[in-house]
């Protein structure tokens, strides 16, 4: 081969890639993966018993406090898991809850910390400042592009955004020059997530799953992930299902359980059914900046409930959510 | 009488109107996005406005509290996702990125990571979200920030997302495409950035601010053309369409 015809490598990121970019390794495991259509139905504590163990690499679909699956991390919270890896994308609600139980201990960080307009999470910024925490930096396309290189089953995907900063610095991407054009783009590897959990509006008992409105990273996420968790706001039929099945975002055989949790995305937002219950969230933020006040906080609202069903009792039950779902439907301009 | 206004209210209001009508526009939450808001029910009705997680052009009933709440959907042309997005500003059809920032340097570069140590930071800021890419990929990036010494800095401490990274030729050096930031609008001037050095210099100044009270907000040299130009304040027209139309509740403008 020509010396002008070689991709060459012209600089590197210095921090490390927590997940092996080989596509084949990959496929060793999707060749063992179960195909068979059966029911899936589990409960949150069964499906992080058997799917989230201590030290697992993590992905969690939606955007930060819109469409998460915040039963399942609640009970990741429970379980006392420890030492996961976590994928820092777009994450703000999902990854405050994570820092409130100390539960990863790598990061590949695009969006974190933060909630968005409303203000930085005190204690997620103090976990993140303690150094407790290996981190690569990553932004939010590039961290999308790692799992879409992952879903299409290839090691690396090239993106134009890094190029020149100090996010690129702290990256574990690479610049390589196009064999065609000479030009330079950043070459990012695939990411397979050990476990992903994402929250849908539908699903059947296989895990055929639909959701509505943006879809953020999740059509990637869920091809990218090794075992994926669906949680849906109510189990259909099988033929609702198969009636529409334009509608389908993501098929069964790639979903490992599924878990039926009517207002699973709360205090988040999700679309066309319950907005976001910012009062709850601002006293999250509030009641982080005192150590002591939070450790009681989590204790009533997460600790010291046995399901999610409770929690939402605790936060102000039905009559809660109808208010949430009139926020969210009844917006007329 | 001319009307009374808050900081945040003039730097919206300033804002809207570089927003030019059948443009296309990724927006931040807060803000940009009022800013954004108010342009297209002012001078720009066909402003396109897009949403990193996958909104566009919504017809925006309020203030989205997140870039990937319900709001950013709402009777939107598609409710598409972060790929989409991303790759509609790769292929050059985003026409400015409309970014918030927590450290800005004289070449227009953010700092939105750390202060301090990067391994055992200071403070931990969120990060690039989609702030690095849409500052990579779009034409022009337009930033608003409140003017102050520890904000406007000669050399950010972590660059997190790119301006003119070291001056003139280091974003094509880089390997970037073309781009970089276009306006910066504070709660005390506009800055522009010189054609040649692609340092940064003051193009307005906001109505009661002198040149001095910029200078001194600002922890590095700025270029000073011949000729600064005074902002025209906000309309009466801008403040009500802002006040009651896109912003009612508050949650930007209360905290001018």
């Amino acid at each position: 081969m020509s010396e002008e015809n070689v991709m060459k490598v012209l600089d590197q990121g210095v921090n490390p890639i927590f997940m092996d970019p080989d596509p084949d390794k990959a496929r060793e495991f999707f060749r063992k993966k179960p195909r068979a259509m059966v029911d899936k139905r589990m409960n949150e504590k069964e499906v992080v018993e058997k799917f989230i163990p201590d030290g697992c690499y993590l992905g969690i679909g939606g955007f930060g406090a819109n469409r998460i699956p915040t039963a399942v991390i609640h009970e990741i919270l429970r379980a006392r898991r420890k030492n996961l890896g976590f994928l820092g994308h777009t994450s703000t609600h999902d990854f405050e809850l994570l820092c409130a139980g100390k539960c990863f201990n790598r990061l590949d960080a695009a969006y974190i910390v933060g909630l968005e307009a409303r203000g930085l999470s005190p204690n997620a910024r103090r976990y993140m400042e303690s150094g407790e925490v290996q981190v690569t930096e990553w932004t939010n396309y590039s961290l999308a592009a790692r799992l879409k290189a992952a879903a299409e089953g290839v090691s690396f995907a090239l993106v134009r955004s890094m190029l020149g900063t100090d996010t690129f610095k702290m990256s574990g991407a690479k610049v390589v020059e196009c064999p065609f054009t000479g030009k330079k783009f950043a070459a990012v590897p695939a990411l397979w997530p050990d476990v992903a959990v994402i929250h849908v509006h539908e699903a059947d008992m296989y895990g055929n799953a639909v959701f509505r409105g943006i879809s953020v990273a999740d059509l990637e996420l869920s091809r990218a992930a090794k075992h994926l968790i669906i949680t849906a706001e109510r189990l259909v039929n099988n033929f609702t299902i198969r009636n529409n099945p334009t509608a389908t975002s993501i098929p069964f055989y790639l979903v490992d359980a599924v878990v039926e949790v009517p207002y699973g995305s709360y205090p988040g937002n999700m679309p066309y059914l319950y907005f976001s219950d910012e009062e709850h969230l601002a006293q999250w933020m509030k009641v982080e900046k005192d150590p002591k006040e939070f450790e009681k906080f989590l204790e009533h609202y997460i600790y010291g409930v046995s399901c999610f069903e409770e929690y939402l009792e605790r936060c102000g039950g039905l009559k809660k959510m109808k208010e949430l779902q009139k926020l969210e439907t009844l917006v007329e301009k | 009488m001319a009307p009374e206004y808050n900081m945040m209210e003039m730097m919206i209001c300033v804002a809207s109107r570089y927003l030019e009508d059948g443009k296309t526009v990724a927006v931040g939450t807060g803000a940009p996005c009022a800013a954004a808001m108010l342009s297209q029910k002012t001078q720009s009705p066909n402003l396109i406005i897009l949403f990193e997680a996958g909104g566009i052009s919504p017809l925006l009933p309020q203030m989205p509290i997140s870039v990937g709440d319900s709001r950013t959907f709402f009777r939107a042309v598609m409710a598409a996702g972060m790929t989409e997005m991303m790759t509609t500003c790769s292929r050059g059809l985003v026409d400015y990125a409309f970014l918030g920032g927590a450290q800005i340097d004289k070449y227009g570069n953010i700092n939105s990571t750390v202060v301090g140590d990067y391994y055992k930071p200071k403070v931990r800021f969120p990060g690039s979200g989609g702030a690095n890419d849409f500052a990579s990929l779009c034409w022009r990036t337009m930033i608003m920030t409140v003017h102050s010494k520890s904000r406007f800095v000669e050399k950010c401490e972590f660059l997190t997302s790119p301006g003119f990274l070291t001056g003139a030729g280091a974003r094509e050096a880089a390997g970037l495409p073309e781009g970089g930031p276009y306006k910066i609008v504070t709660d005390l001037a506009v800055m522009g950035f010189d054609e040649e050095t692609k340092a940064m210099r003051v193009e307005s100044l906001h109505p009661g601010v002198d040149l001095g009270k910029v200078k001194a907000e600002t922890g590095f040299e700025l270029v000073i053309p011949r000729q600064i130009s005074s902002t025209a304040p906000p309309t009466e027209t801008e403040l009500k369409i802002l006040r009651e139309e896109v912003d009612p509740l508050k949650l930007v403008i209360g905290r001018g």
